[in-house]
């Protein structure tokens, strides 16, 4: 992928971009907003990574309403040390995709900036099937099988399937599943979602010979055909 | 984010950003007008005053008014007699009766005088008829000469038939004495009145002043730093007692305040302190002695997972400071209790599953309340992952709600190790964690919040044995209440009223992870 990282912070930057570029992406950088929006306007990438304030008069959030007020789709993910839900919401709203607090680890960053460059690609219309390995959801009847044995699937357990099906391949962090899965934005203070997967785990892949999801230590899961 | 740093300090100390004024006396000679002291303490006289005139105005209408009025009626009366004695026998009559009055008058202070139409005298004790006296329907004072001696008096004249003419009148010699004696008496209220008032102006001013001194003496002190100083009182349990009195409440509750805030910064200087010092020797340590790669990626993989430690605990000071603060009050919307209840119960009841405990969520009928739903979650959420954690296998926790008598109680109901009295007092102060939970994980700020979530809803954290009738077991564990007020909730809006109005601009992308969700 194509990624703009928009950041004020040179140790945070340095980073972030260092660890982009080691998970095989291109990636172009700006100090601040002003050289930012001109980046952003004069050429196309998969995604923006942006810090939310940034000094030279054009913030973040400012930079954000320029670049959707002409049309630009490209998907942004929020950098912010502004933790509190309103900031949170005011930044979706600005039309950002997706929102972290620093400090953040780096696995998190990847996993979230990789399903927001995805997610863009893959907008071909809606499915109705969804098909990994001998795993095949149909999103319409909401059956589950693999290779070819019905899986009964409690509700929430299908949708956490089917995030994590839409996702394929791609690290999916704890936070994103508690987000996506449950629409929480807050600390469960325990490993909540460890224990959901766990079980989804004894129906999908316990019966199995090879296992579908699998745990990436220090970042979270994927559902990957191995 | 250097930028960010100053209000952080506001934010997780309540009530940050105490500022002080400096509170000085004002009294300088050339401001004497503005002062407020002065100012009630005229008001004060000037009231004093006016009503001291209007008191003795009422003197003197009643007097010297009612004097004159009856001087008035006893001319009208003695005309209407003798103009009676006139129908009746003309003018020897009219004369007769003249000579009789004036013979019987014991007093001296009547006067009679009739003339004939060419002015000369044809009865009565006057010598001439007096030249300022030429109308009939008015009464007139003048000075009269009578026996030589000269008098006040007041006459009114009538006309006879004949050309005869009548004037009847009274000395009003004493009345005129009377009257300056009252004035005199007056005039000396007045002054003593004015001089009562004034000074009475200046002790109500000095009590003004002794009060406000003492306010001030105390607040400057306390600007100053000396906290501990209190308004003294009088006693009496008068006004300013109980100005005093507040003043007194609120350096009190101040006080409560900074100790508060004082307790809170040393613990946040200690909970901090210890995993980042922890942090901080392990990176020293591996950076002197790891003898490997494998084992310097250890530690700073550890040093890594204390510093997020410390992140959770700032975040949670601060997410508990914002909803101290009642910036979240802008979020309260309608909230489905019972569906968010739900949610919660399956999304903790796999926890506790695996922690070998049965999460049940107890029936109720629907609740709807006015709140934060996204901070609702996470109170019911702390407390139950308390109940999860305090917990053994092979217990209970129960969650439920209800609605009765103006209140929404949600209640989080374990079997567990419970807390002792004196431990429950203490359980929603940030950090505190009792002494038996050393070894389970947390940082004690998790019933903090809950506490500041229920206060912004106007409600509050209850926290206390489970009564030993409602589990059937003995008395164990902790039965924690969220009681919230049953505010009304207006019936739900229009399905195209519920969308944000922001909608529109969403990406489509946006609109499908969303959808995703639900
Ligand atoms: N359900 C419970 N049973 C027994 N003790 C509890 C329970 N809930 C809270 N406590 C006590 O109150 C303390 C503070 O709780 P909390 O603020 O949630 O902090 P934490 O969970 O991080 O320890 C706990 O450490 C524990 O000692
Ligand atoms: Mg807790």
């Amino acid at each position: 992928m194509r990624i703009l990282l928009v950041e004020d912070d040179q140790t945070v930057r340095g980073f972030v971009a260092k660890g982009l570029k080691e998970a095989g992406h291109v990636v172009d950088q700006a100090d601040n907003g002003k050289d930012g929006l001109f980046m952003a306007v004069s050429e196309s990438f998969d995604t923006i990574i942006l810090d939310r304030m940034l000094p030279g008069g054009i913030d973040g959030l400012h930079l954000l309403e320029t670049i959707r007020g002409q049309h630009n789709r490209t998907p942004v993910l929020l950098l912010s040390a502004l933790a509190q839900v309103d900031e949170r919401v005011a930044g979706l709203k600005a039309g950002g995709d997706d929102y972290l607090t620093k400090p953040f680890a780096f696995s998190e960053l990847l996993a979230r900036v990789e399903a927001l460059g995805r997610r863009a690609k893959g907008e071909s219309g809606p499915t109705t099937r969804l098909v990994v390995a001998d795993l095949e959801m149909d999103l319409l009847s909401r059956l589950v099988r693999r290779g070819g044995q019905k899986i009964d699937l409690q509700p929430r357990e299908f949708r956490l399937l089917e995030y994590l099906m839409r996702h394929a391949g791609q690290v999916v962090t704890r936070t994103m599943l508690l987000e996506g899965v449950w629409d929480y934005h807050f600390d469960p203070q325990t490993n909540v979602i460890d224990v959901h997967v766990s079980r989804l785990r004894q129906k999908i892949d316990r019966p199995f010979p090879t296992a579908l999801i699998h745990t990436v230590r220090n970042a979270g899961y994927m559902l990957r055909d191995e | 984010m250097t930028s960010e740093a100053p209000s952080l300090l506001n934010r997780i100390l309540p009530g940050g950003g105490l500022r002080t004024r400096s509170v000085g006396g004002r009294g300088r000679g050339g401001d004497i007008l503005r002062s407020a002291s002065l100012r009630l303490a005229l008001v004060y006289a000037l009231v004093f005053m006016l009503s001291a005139v209007v008191f003795m105005s009422f003197i003197w209408w009643a007097t010297i008014g009612l004097l004159e009025r009856e001087v008035d009626a006893a001319i009208d009366a003695d005309a209407h007699a003798l103009s009676e004695r006139w129908i009746e026998g003309g003018l020897p009559a009219l004369a007769d009766t003249i000579q009789q009055r004036l013979e019987q008058d014991v007093d001296d202070a009547a006067l009679y005088l009739i003339v004939a139409a060419d002015g000369t005298r044809v009865a009565g004790n006057l010598s001439g008829w007096p030249r300022e006296v030429s109308r009939s329907d008015i009464p007139y004072q003048l000075t009269v000469s009578r026996d030589g001696m000269r008098g006040l008096a007041e006459v009114k004249a009538f006309a006879l038939p004949g050309g005869f003419r009548l004037l009847v009148g009274r000395d009003v010699r004493s009345r005129a004495i009377l009257k300056r004696l009252l004035a005199d008496t007056l005039l000396w209220a007045v002054l003593m009145v004015s001089g009562l008032g004034l000074s009475g102006a200046f002790v109500v001013r000095s009590l003004f002043r002794r009060m406000v001194r003492n306010v001030a003496r105390t607040t400057a002190a306390i600007a100053a730093g000396d906290l501990a100083q209190r308004v003294p009182l009088s006693g009496s349990g008068d006004e300013f007692d109980r100005v005093a009195e507040t003043i007194n409440d609120m350096l009190d509750r101040i006080a409560r305040l900074m100790d508060g805030v004082r307790q809170v910064s040393n613990s946040i200087a200690h909970d901090l302190r210890t995993p980042i010092a922890r942090a901080r020797t392990r990176l020293e340590d591996a950076s002197m002695h790891a003898a490997s790669r494998t084992e310097m990626q250890a530690a700073i993989d550890r040093a890594v997972a204390d510093l997020d430690g410390v992140t959770a605990v700032f975040e949670a000071l601060l997410r508990i400071a914002e909803i101290e603060a009642g910036a979240r009050r802008s979020a309260f919307a309608v909230v489905e209790l019972s569906t968010l209840l739900d949610d919660l119960a399956e999304l903790y009841s796999a926890l506790a599953e695996e922690h070998g405990l049965v999460l049940q969520r107890l029936p109720g009928r629907p609740i709807r309340l006015n709140g934060d739903r996204q901070m609702l979650q996470q109170a019911v959420a702390n407390l139950l992952d308390n109940a999860i954690k305090f917990s053994s296998p092979g217990e209970t926790v129960q969650l439920s709600a209800a609605a009765a008598g103006g209140v929404v109680r949600i209640v989080v109901r374990d079997q567990g190790i419970g807390m002792e009295p004196a431990e429950l007092a203490r359980a929603s102060e940030r950090f505190f964690r009792a002494e038996s939970s050393r070894n389970t994980p947390g940082s004690g700020l998790g019933l903090s919040l809950v506490q500041a979530v229920a206060q912004l809803h106007g409600g509050r954290l209850e926290l206390g044995p489970v009564d030993a009738g409602e589990t059937g077991s003995p008395a164990a564990g902790l039965q924690a209440v969220l009681v919230l007020p049953d505010t009304p909730v207006s019936p739900p809006p229009r399905p195209e009223a519920m969308e944000p109005s922001s909608s529109a601009d969403h990406t489509p992308e946006r609109t499908q992870s969303l959808s995703w969700v639900e």
